[in-house]
């Protein structure tokens, strides 16, 4: 273990702060994207089951959730990368990337929080005379969103630390780092061990905030 | 607009069909302004999907209701249908007759299909409804429950709404729980805030599904003066329950419904003292 030149020499650990904002910066964005995205495709999914509307788009939505979660996310990079977004910065295809990804996991979170919610809510919204957009909005998305940011947040978490493949594409998260600094040192234990570290500290403390939120929740959400 | 003596609601041989069971099978009902009708049967025999047809929670597959002499609901094209069906030669001039007459009542009504869908929310906020299972909004607190929509509808400002929603709650006894959300409450509490919760809508008429089946029979009671009350103030109701008690006392009229069919129809004096159909008799007689 060579703690001095992982981190300390030529200010390498400025490196690891460096990677460290990427990899925050490209989680942020494909989980704003994501959300997005899911959210939408949930709805229509959602008001297609409950309404018989919007047999098109439902389908649509059906052939990007089979797609995206049916192949792995590095091949969905690398086409990016290579194929689709080629003229774009490489941290933009990431959070593109990702964030098209995830929406097909968060869509189907939010799907699932959505359907559990009680039709008697949306019979109830309808008998006092709010459209569906409005019983939607107000009823049926807070209530669904709600039950399903448990999931959500758990998605997160598998989120940022898939995003560890970036490098491949030439973004230098926290792990393109330690491979940035071993090319310099040529050890690999300890740069490693400091990104290992690194990813851990972020996901315990999303861990303990999911607790939290948790905890928060189970006040606010009996059957009414 | 709708005068004294037009009633509020009228239904006309209404039918409901879930696939191939068929529910209601020609319900006529006429709801007058002021009116207080209980609605009673025995368990699947329609009661609950005739009220939800009134504010079409159901749509109905045959029949007519007209609220407040405009018609929410039209089909009675399926009456010549079946009668076109019942004439084996397709070239007779009976036929063709029905079939010209068939073809005019489909275009009004589908015009008035696609009138209704338009205007179907409107309709609704006329008609205030009470469900067994309560479904208050559990994401909301008390207040928020009974503003959202006078709010969202902009019947009226924030400030008009969260007055009359105290006002109501003062008259329910619950002021106090305003800010509370409704997880906190007993069962009797959450129905008399779903009671208020329609009121602020200021609707025309209200229907009760079974107000009191889900409750604890200690709460039975504080619900059902909310809604003797509510009587006694002139709202017209419709209610759908096992509560003789509240029936003979309270209802103007009270109804027998069998079969998806309505049996027997009376004033309550007579309705319990002198029933007249068989299966009302037997009915009497396993409840009472
Ligand atoms: N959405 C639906 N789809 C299919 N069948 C239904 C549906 N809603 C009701 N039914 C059926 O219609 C029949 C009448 O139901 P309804 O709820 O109107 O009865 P009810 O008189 O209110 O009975 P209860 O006293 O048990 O509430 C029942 O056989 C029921 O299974
Ligand atoms: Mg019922």
């Amino acid at each position: 273990m060579n703690w001095y030149n992982t981190l300390i020499k030529d200010d390498r650990w400025k490196m690891y702060v460096n990677g460290i904002e990427e990899t925050i910066i490209i989680s942020l964005g494909a989980i704003a994207f994501g959300i997005l995205l899911g959210v939408i495709v949930a709805l229509i999914k959602y008001v297609n089951k409950k309404y018989d509307r919007f047999k098109i788009g439902a389908k649509v939505c059906d052939l990007y959730l089979t797609v995206f979660r049916g192949t792995p996310v590095y091949v969905q990079l690398l086409i990016m990368y290579l194929v689709v977004l080629v003229a774009f910065p490489t941290r933009t295809t990431a959070i593109v990337t990702f964030g098209i990804n995830s929406g097909a996991y968060v869509a189907e979170i939010i799907r699932g929080g959505l359907e559990s919610v009680d039709d008697g809510q949306l019979e109830a919204g309808a008998s006092l005379g709010l459209t569906r957009t409005q019983v939607m909005l107000f009823i049926i998305l807070p209530q669904g969103f709600r039950r399903a940011l448990p999931a959500l947040f758990n998605e997160f978490i598998a989120l940022i630390k898939e995003t560890s493949i970036v490098g491949t594409i030439g973004v230098v998260d926290i792990t393109k780092v330690a491979e940035r600094i071993i090319a310099r040192t040529y050890e690999p234990f300890t740069p490693y061990l400091v990104t290992a570290i690194i990813y851990l500290v972020i996901v315990i403390v999303l861990t303990q905030l999911l607790k939290l939120l948790e905890k928060k929740l189970a006040k606010g959400d009996k059957n009414g | 607009m709708a005068n004294t003596t037009q009633p509020l609601i009228s239904v006309k041989n209404l039918h409901k069909k879930f696939g191939t069971l068929e529910v209601l099978k020609g319900v006529d009902l006429d709801v007058q302004a002021g009116d207080v009708i209980a609605v009673i049967g025995p368990s699947g025999c329609g009661k609950s999907t005739l009220l939800r047809c009134l504010n079409l929670l159901e749509m109905p597959t045959g029949g007519s209701i007209l609220l407040e002499d405009a018609f929410v609901f039209k089909n009675e094209r399926f009456i010549l249908k079946a009668k076109m069906k019942a004439i084996p030669d397709k070239k007779s001039e009976e036929y063709l007759a029905l079939k010209t007459e068939y073809e005019c009542l489909k275009k009004e009504e589908k015009l008035i299909e696609k009138t209704v869908n338009k205007t179907i929310n409107i309709h609704r906020q006329k008609i205030g409804m009470v469900f067994q299972q309560f479904n208050l909004f559990p994401h909301l607190t008390v207040l928020n429950n009974i503003t959202l929509a006078p709010i969202k509808l902009k019947k009226c400002t924030k400030e008009e709404a969260e007055a009359k929603a105290m006002a109501l709650l003062e008259k329910v006894g619950l002021a106090d729980k305003a800010n509370a959300y409704p997880s906190t409450l007993s069962g009797g509490q959450k129905q008399r805030i779903a009671i208020v919760r329609a009121l602020a809508m200021e609707p025309d008429i209200m229907l009760f599904d079974e107000p009191t089946s889900a409750l604890d029979p200690e709460m039975v009671g504080e619900v059902l003066k909310v809604m003797t009350e509510l009587a006694k103030e002139g709202m017209t109701m419709v209610v759908v329950t096992h509560e003789m008690g509240f029936a003979k006392e309270v209802a103007s009229r009270i109804i027998f419904m069998s079969d998806g069919v309505i049996k027997e129809e009376n004033a309550p004096k007579e309705f319990f003292e002198n029933p007249k159909d068989e299966r009302l008799k037997e009915f009497l007689s396993k409840v009472l």
